[in-house]
Formats: C-alpha cells, sequence, structure tokens
C-alpha cells in the first residue's frame, strides 16, 4: 500500500542517519570531553581547557553552551562530558545541597566519581545590579537599602529564581517584598535594563556588562551570596583514560584572575571575539603554544548544511518513531474508547511538560546528545498523530462502518483495507502538525548537545548577535514551511488517488 | 431463517424497539415499513448482529445469533444501504471483490462470478473500474447490491436502497430488484418508508410504528384487515399521495 511505503521511506531515511551518525561518534570514544554552561564565561573556561588539553597532544573536544549546571553535573556524572568549569557555591548549594556533612568537599564529590580539579584562582559569585543612574537618584549602594523601595521591579534569570542559595534566600535575608519580580533569560536581562523594564537584576561579578552598561553593583551587606569559587571539575576515572590530562590541567591552577575573567568575558560579549580566539591568547599569556589546537574556521555553508544534517536526523527520527507508535495508540484509542480516554489523556499531559524541563528530564536516563533530544520530540510529536488518527476513525461515516462490518471481515483486515484508508486524510493532517511543531522544538536539542539550527540562536541570544540568531532561525523557519508544504502536497496527491477527503462517505448525491 | 422472541433494544433512556416476535422464513421477501423513527432500521441491524439486542432473542436457523461465529454469520449475509456504503478509496471492481479476495479465491472464479453479476443487476462492465464517486447514484446502488452479492449468501438486508435515487432510476432500480429477488430466491429483508416499493417488492410487510411492529402480512392484510388504525392512516396517507414518479 501507498501509506505504507511512505511510513517505510521515512523510517528508512531515519535510519540511515541514525547509521551515519552512530559510525561518527559510536566507536569507543577515547577524546577527553570538555563541557560548558550556556554563558559566555563557561564556554571561555571550555575553551581554555580544551587548547590545554590538545596542547598537550590530549585529543579533547568542546561540547559547549549544554544548558544549567543540572544538565553539566548529570552529562558528568553519566560520562557524557569529562570536565567542565563549576562553582564551588553552585556545588555546596545546590548540586549537593543536603549532602553537607562536615566532610570536605572533595570527599563528598569523590562520592560521586568526581574529582575536584584545580581552583582557576576567581570567583565569580551572584552579585545584583543596577543602573547607576536609577541607583544614585534612589541613594541605594547596598542590597539592604533595597526594603525601602518595593516599587522596584526586578528581573532575574531563571537559574537564580530558582535556586535555593539565590532569590529565595536574598529575599528571606533582606526581607524584599516586592510584587514585582519576572523570570527571563540572564542575557535579556541587560536590555531589560537598559529600556527601562527592569530596575534590578541578578549579576556574576565578572560579567562583562558591569562595564558596558555602566551598572551599579549592590553589595551584599548580610553576606547572603556564598562562595562562588571556579574550579574544574573531573571524572575520577579520566586518570585512567587519559593519564596526562590532570597534570595539563594543574598549570590552570590559580592562573585566571577575576580581572583576566572579566576581560575575557568583555572580549566575547562586547567585542565579538570567538572564545576560540580569546582561548587562544590567553594560552600565549600563560606561556604554552595553542598552535597545536588552532581548529579551522568553518564556512557559513558547511555550517549550516551541518546544522541542517542535525536537525533533520533528530525531526526524522523522531517523527518516524512518533508514527510507528502514534498510530497504533490512536487505533487503541478509538477502539476501545475507555482506554482511549486514558491514552489521549496521558499523551496531552506529556504535551504540557514545557520542553526544556522534558529536555532535562531525559538526561539522567539518556545521557546529552541526540538520544535524550529525540526522546523529547517523539513525546511531543505523539499527540497530533494519535488524536488525529483516533479522530478520523471515530468519524468514519456510519454508513461505510456498516458495510465495512456486514462484509465479515476479520478486526485487523477491516482495519488495513477499510478503516485505514479512510481515515488516512486526518492521519496524514496529523503528521503534518507533528512535523511542523517538531521542527521548531527541535531548536531546543542544542540545550542538551543535539546541535542543530537551536546552536546558534544559543549563541546569538548569548552574544547578543542578531546575525547568529537568524542563521539559525531562517534555516528553521525555512524547513517548517518545507514539512509543511511537502505534507500537503503529499496529502493532496493522496486524497486524489484515494478520493477520501476527510467529510465524505458516499453519501451525497 | 430468522425468529425474534421478545426482542427489546434501548438507547440509554429511549426504546428504539420493545417486545417483538418475528418469523422470518427461508426464501421470503420481508419489507420492514413505516415511518421514520419507528425502528426499522434497527430491527435490520440487530437481524445482522451489528447491535445486540437489550432483552430477548434473536435467532437464525435455529442457533441464537450470540453462539454463531460472528464472521463466518455475516458472510452468509449481504447488506445494502441508503447511497450504497462504498468504500471511496476502492474501484467499484475492488469494493465488490473485496472479501472474495481475502478469502484467496482464485482470479478466474473471481472473474467468472463478477460477469455473472454484471448481468444480473445489469451494471455497465466498463465502470467496474471507476472509483464510487464516479459514478450515478443508481450504478453505486448496483454496486453495492453486486458486493452483497458477491459470497453467494443466504440472506440479503437492504435498509432504504431506492431511498437516495431519483424518480426515474429509482423505478428503474426496483423493477431490477424485484426480478433479482425472484430469480434468486434468497430470503430477503428490506427496509423502506414506502408503500409502493413495498408492495411491489414484498411477499409479506410487517408494518412499524413507534418500535412496535403492528401488523405483519400481505398488501391486502393490511388493507382490508388492519390491526391498528395507523395501519390505515399510513395506507391511505401515501395512496392518495403517490411518491413523486410513480405512474398512478
Amino acid at each position: 500500500m501507498k501509506r505504507a511505503s511512505l511510513a517505510g521511506a521515512l523510517v528508512a531515511v531515519g535510519l540511515t542517519l541514525a547509521t551515519a551518525t552512530a559510525r561518527a561518534d559510536g566507536s569507543p570514544r577515547r577524546e577527553v570531553v570538555v563541557g560548558s554552561k550556556k554563558f559566555t564565561e563557561s564556554v571561555v573556561l571550555g575553551e581554555i581547557v580544551t587548547r590545554i588539553l590538545t596542547a598537550s597532544a590530549i585529543p579533547a573536544t568542546h561540547r559547549a553552551e549544554l544548558g544549567g549546571s543540572r544538565v553539566l553535573w548529570d552529562a558528568l556524572l553519566h560520562g557524557d562530558v569529562d570536565v567542565y568549569a563549576e562553582y564551588t557555591g553552585t556545588l555546596t548549594r545546590e548540586i549537593l545541597r543536603g549532602e553537607s556533612d562536615g566532610r570536605g568537599l572533595a570527599a563528598q564529590l569523590s562520592e560521586h566519581g568526581v574529582s575536584l580539579g584545580p581552583a582557576l584562582g576567581f570567583e565569580d559569585t551572584y552579585a545584583l545590579g543596577m543602573p547607576r543612574a536609577v541607583a544614585e537618584r534612589l541613594g541605594i549602594t547596598q542590597a539592604s537599602q533595597l526594603t525601602a523601595h518595593p516599587e522596584l521591579r526586578y528581573g532575574f534569570s531563571h537559574e537564580f529564581m530558582d535556586r535555593a542559595d539565590a532569590w529565595p534566600a536574598l529575599r528571606s535575608r533582606y526581607g524584599i517584598a516586592s510584587s514585582h519580580v519576572t523570570g527571563l533569560d540572564h542575557d535579556l536581562a541587560y536590555r531589560g535594563l537598559t529600556h527601562g523594564d527592569i530596575d534590578v537584576t541578578d549579576l556574576y561579578s565578572t560579567d562583562a556588562e558591569i562595564r558596558a552598561y555602566d551598572l551599579t553593583v549592590l553589595r551584599d551587606d548580610r553576606r547572603v551570596f556564598p562562595e562562588y569559587q571556579a574550579v574544574l571539575l573531573t571524572r575520577s576515572d579520566l586518570t585512567s583514560r587519559a593519564p596526562r590530562a590532570r597534570e595539563a590541567l594543574g598549570v590552570l591552577e590559580g592562573r585566571i584572575s577575576a580581572e583576566d575573567m572579566v576581560a575575557m568575558n568583555a572580549e566575547a560579549k562586547v567585542e565579538k571575539i570567538s572564545p576560540g580566539v580569546i582561548a587562544e591568547r590567553f594560552l600565549r599569556k600563560l606561556g604554552i603554544d595553542p598552535s597545536h589546537a588552532a581548529a579551522p574556521e568553518v564556512g557559513l555553508a558547511s555550517r549550516v548544511g551541518q546544522r541542517t544534517r542535525e536537525h533533520l536526523f533528530l525531526v526524522l527520527v523522531s517523527l518516524s518513531a512518533a508514527i510507528a507508535v502514534g498510530i497504533p495508540l490512536g487505533i487503541v484509542a478509538a477502539t476501545w474508547r475507555g482506554l482511549g480516554r486514558f491514552v489521549l489523556a496521558v499523551v496531552g499531559v506529556v504535551q504540557t511538560l514545557p520542553s526544556l524541563a522534558l529536555l532535562v528530564l531525559m538526561i539522567p536516563l539518556l545521557g546529552i546528545g541526540t538520544a535524550p533530544a529525540c526522546a523529547a520530540l517523539f513525546l511531543y510529536s505523539l499527540l497530533p498523530i494519535v488524536q488525529n488518527t483516533c479522530a478520523g476513525l471515530v468519524g468514519i461515516p456510519d454508513d461505510l462502518r456498516d458495510s465495512a462490518l456486514a462484509l465479515g471481515l476479520p478486526a485487523g483486515t477491516r482495519m488495513r483495507l477499510i478503516d485505514l484508508p479512510l481515515a488516512s486524510g486526518s492521519i496524514l493532517a496529523g503528521i503534518k502538525t507533528s512535523a511542523v511543531i517538531n521542527v521548531g522544538t527541535a531548536t531546543l536539542g542544542a540545550l542538551v548537545g543535539a546541535g542543530g539550527y537551536g546552536q546558534p540562536i544559543l549563541a546569538g541570544i548569548r552574544l547578543d548577535d542578531t546575525r547568529l540568531i537568524l542563521e539559525g532561525a531562517l534555516p528553521a523557519a525555512l524547513m517548517a514551511l518545507a514539512a509543511q508544504g511537502s505534507f500537503a502536497w503529499i496529502e493532496r496527491r493522496w486524497m486524489r488517488a484515494n478520493r477520501t477527503a476527510p467529510a465524505t462517505g458516499s453519501r451525497s448525491e | 431463517m430468522f425468529e425474534l422472541e421478545g426482542v427489546s433494544r434501548t438507547h440509554g433512556a429511549s426504546v428504539a424497539l420493545q417486545r417483538t416476535d418475528l418469523l422470518i422464513s427461508e426464501g421470503e421477501v420481508v419489507v420492514l415499513l413505516g415511518p421514520s423513527g419507528s425502528g426499522k432500521s434497527t430491527l435490520l441491524r440487530l437481524l445482522m448482529g451489528l447491535d445486540p439486542p437489550t432483552s430477548g432473542v434473536v435467532r437464525f436457523r435455529g442457533r441464537a445469533l450470540a453462539e454463531l461465529e460472528t464472521q463466518a454469520f455475516r458472510r452468509q449475509l449481504g447488506y445494502v444501504v441508503q447511497g450504497g456504503g462504498l468504500f471511496p478509496h476502492l474501484t467499484s471492481e475492488r469494493n465488490v471483490t473485496l472479501v472474495a479476495r481475502f478469502l484467496r479465491w482464485d482470479a478466474d472464479r473471481i472473474r467468472t462470478r463478477l460477469d455473472e453479476l454484471v448481468a444480473l443487476t445489469r451494471f455497465p462492465g466498463p465502470a467496474l473500474l471507476r472509483r464510487p464517486d464516479r459514478l450515478s447514484g443508481g450504478e453505486r446502488q448496483r454496486v453495492s447490491l453486486m458486493r452483497a452479492l458477491m459470497l453467494d449468501p443466504q440472506v440479503l438486508l437492504l435498509d432504504e436502497p431506492l431511498g437516495a435515487l431519483d424518480p426515474i432510476t429509482r423505478s428503474e432500480l426496483q423493477r431490477d430488484l424485484a426480478e433479482v429477488f425472484e430469480r434468486l430466491h434468497k430470503t430477503v429483508v428490506l427496509v423502506t418508508h414506502d408503500l409502493h416499493e413495498a408492495c411491489a417488492l414484498a411477499d409479506r410487510i410487517a408494518m412499524l410504528r413507534e418500535g412496535r411492529v403492528l401488523q405483519v402480512g400481505s398488501f391486502e392484510q393490511l388493507r382490508d384487515a388492519p390491526a391498528d388504525p395507523f395501519v390505515t392512516r399510513f395506507l391511505q396517507a401515501q395512496q392518495d399521495h403517490p411518491v413523486a414518479g410513480e405512474a398512478p
């Protein structure tokens, strides 16, 4: 049947791509994998660490901009990442919260198979910042003075809002009672400050923006924020796989000062110098020759090509799986109505989970990379397919349903030869919806290291670089349009071939 | 052939058919006649086992439908619905031969049977390759009739088979149906609200109203010895206002 061959073709394309990718990174890993969070300082540190390793002839790759602390920590435990830069405050207050038992941090970490690497030499603690003009007008220099001005509007990064050691601690210690508190992306917060949409935001004490936006950093006079020493975390088993890695990384001990870090952050964010170049310059300052490590700059066309392959892979694999599972689920839902309501409810609930949350939930199970992204996209694609399969089958006109039943065919045969073809218009429409949603949602895959068009979008938001954002957003929009168009074409062809417009029986005379 | 004993069928609070006894003998043409909502189609669906009775029992050749193997039982029935109920994604020929192909009849046997049916139903042969949306209303009913007869079933069940046709097609098809019933000697149960159709086709008429069988008998018996004033009213209403297109 044509329907079967269409689904077959989709699955085949997906599998081909899957095996191609598997060959690319499926062999036992010898490279040291360096991870970084999705903010500039972490990316720059990731580049420095990677280049130090390669300069010592230790093969290393950098999986940049993976997400927040939780993503990196899970990836480290799972073995997807071998080393990344973390802050001691984040470890004690957030990641290892509740495990503190008076022993040292190193001892606690080693229980998780993680070694506390060299301290880099600077501290990047949380701080509150206001535009200097506003701060001077209100005469605010320290955090405790904020309570006198309940009209102030606060815009905090999501992580800052949620972390026990950040906003919740700050609010209760200082007794700040403002109803104007919104969560937004850290990089967008600065724009909010300059546009006057918010008055106070959270900063890192090494942020380049403090100077760039002329901000006043408020003194933490009640000492709410903990120490945030920058340290490297490595998997304990790295010693056996790359014996010289520890020694190579030891070079960094105490070598990056806060001034160095602010300067490097400013180079990246204000001067738009690529983190790789910044890292090379810094290594030269340390007397290390990074020439070994020079990665060739990749042209726009091959960059977009690579991301298109990654993005298509995510979409095709997850969509094929959703078709393979969604249509049978839709049949189940249409056949047993009680069970059907349950199935639709479950699939519907999955749809309401924020996509970011779903992606992060997948990491402990599937690690980072394409696997968790495909799994999350698969779950998102289910609802339209299940729903439309069910609706298409339930909506078969009574005269056709009775005529089919009267033939005395076994249920499976009747489904295959009559019911599914009659519902095919609705099913195709469901697949089309899934495909289009999928192309858009797949951009979030970059947060868990799956690549795709989300990669430049993330970097663009981080660097406030519209050109970079468009480099991801435009092809993503084009791909969504292409998906919409090609499925519409398939639908028309299918309808013409089968005379199965969604709402006709043969009743019309 | 069929035996209904105290059969009721309710949909929630409403009663579609109440405590009905009816015997349908082998080889006779029984027409279920009545206004819309009288329970005719419900009765037909009960005979096919599409709906189970709420109470009472339906027997086919002495055995309750519930005891029969559903698929094998349904293959002994041919069903024609108003509008034809043809599957729009299949050609006429595929509609007709769907089950025979599933039963792995060989090509010759299928061809022979198709030829017989085309002749019997006076269907224009080349139109077999068309899909239902390229057929006229009358052709669709003929395809539907061929599909019902393909396996040479013992029983034909027809639900308003002429209901959606223009007057000329209608009278042609009615004539051809009468001829087919005559030649095949099958047990036929036909649902209609049209008295003239009933008279032309029926051996016996079962008159229904509001979920009850009021009377079963020939047209003459219904006319001359009505069991209920409604029977007379129904007959007179239709005799006074003949259905358009019927010659007086």
